[in-house]
């Protein structure tokens, strides 16, 4: 089914109905589809930025699983099958030269890297060889938040509030055509719901010596 | 020189070293399954771009496809959809093909030194922190011309900050609801 929607008053896009426009949340057909086998490997978002507390340090944030209510969120879990791995490019070819591969099993996080993967692209193995970070999971209503460190890296997972806003509801009545503007004191659709979130600290040390690095995430499943 | 601590005698605290850290050594091995092949489920780096700009029918496509050759495979899809948008230019002075082309491999550009921000008003794709607007970034280069004043019913959506504060300390990200 298609629709027909107007933007402005000048220009008529047709997009295909049901689009959910977000940060990257329910937009992997493969993983939210009815008949997907790992819909926790849904990324919602990534960040990376330089540390508010060390400017020697980087901080990678992938969120899996989003909009979730509070009771929903009680019962989520990181599944044990699947990879979590942050993806970094220090020679400008947009090819990773290194990864930092996460993983949940039995309530703990461990986190490898940064290292070299095996070989860059769509498939990976575990490199055990990296430095090697581990901790607990922070469950939902543990109100400290439980932090691995090994050689100045930090790590983290466990369901957070989803830094993302949006009046993500206007956008959907722009698109349907029934506004064609936002409203001048937006709501944030993205209010009151959570996400897993995997926080990794890292020295910048670690991660070469470019001036840019290109990042992203990538979810693996086996 | 003393063979005991508190009322145990040395021996036996050494047996115990020994089963505790043989204890470590089984869970090592013992804990994490890490054999095997992963394969990509999902990938992203720019907000919002696969969910904009790429066709329902293409998603699995963009998000299996490596960055490095994403921009061969997409940068058409993106070029045609901002012709929809009615796009000339933006505040970055990019062409359509230049905009396509920047959008098109998904990845967060990130400065090892310095601001790291989707844009903060001076600095522009120099990495993606948690407070950053990146909507209102995203909706102003697509709609909002080359001075960033065309269409100002679309450049902002008026939701300028998350819904709880961020931490100082990690992991920054706020306490689940």
């Amino acid at each position: 089914m298609k629709k027909k929607i107007m933007i402005g008053s000048f220009m008529a896009v047709t997009v295909l109905a049901g689009i959910i426009f977000a940060a990257d949340h329910i937009d992997a057909p493969a993983v939210t589809g009815a008949n997907s086998t790992s819909t926790g490997a849904d990324i919602t978002d990534i960040y990376a930025f330089q540390s508010p507390a060390d400017n020697s340090k980087m901080v990678f944030v992938m969120n899996v699983q989003g909009l979730m209510s509070p009771a929903v969120t009680s019962a989520a879990n990181f599944p044990n099958n699947v990879l979590y791995e942050i993806n970094i490019d220090n020679t400008g070819d947009n090819v990773e030269d290194l990864v930092i591969q996460a993983m949940v099993q039995n309530g703990k996080l461990r986190v490898y890297g940064p290292v070299a993967p095996s070989s860059p692209g769509t498939s990976s193995t575990v490199r055990t060889n990296g430095t090697v970070t581990e901790t607990a999971v922070t469950t939902y209503g543990t109100t400290t938040a439980i932090v691995g460190t090994n050689n100045g890296i930090k790590i983290f997972a466990g369901p957070r509030d989803d830094p993302f806003f949006f009046d993500l509801a206007r956008f959907k009545e722009i698109i349907g055509g029934t506004q064609t503007g936002f409203r001048s004191a937006g709501v944030d659709t993205f209010a009151g719901t959570n996400v897993l979130s995997i926080v990794i600290e890292v020295p910048k040390a670690l991660l070469g010596n470019a001036t840019t690095v290109n990042v992203w995430g990538e979810t693996k499943s086996k | 020189m003393k063979l005991i601590i508190g009322n145990i005698p040395l021996f036996i605290l050494l047996a115990l070293a020994l089963v505790v850290s043989s204890c470590d050594k089984d869970e090592d091995k013992d804990d994490f399954d890490t054999s095997g092949t992963y394969t990509i489920k999902d990938q992203m780096a720019r907000p919002a771009i696969a969910t904009v700009f790429v066709g329902a029918s293409r998603k699995d496509e963009f998000n299996s496809t490596t960055p490095s050759t994403m921009s061969a495979a997409f940068k058409t899809d993106i070029v045609n959809k901002l012709t929809a948008f009615g796009y000339t230019t933006n505040a970055l002075g990019q062409t359509k093909d230049q905009f396509a082309g920047l959008l098109a491999t998904d990845v967060l550009n990130v400065k090892t030194s310095g601001v790291t921000t989707f844009f903060d008003g001076t600095n522009v794709l120099t990495g993606r922190k948690l407070d950053d607007d990146v909507i209102d970034t995203e909706l102003l280069l697509i709609f909002g011309g080359a001075a960033g004043t065309s269409n100002p019913g679309l450049t902002k959506d008026n939701v300028n900050a998350n819904d709880k504060a961020f931490l100082t300390t990690f992991p920054y990200l706020a306490q689940p609801w």
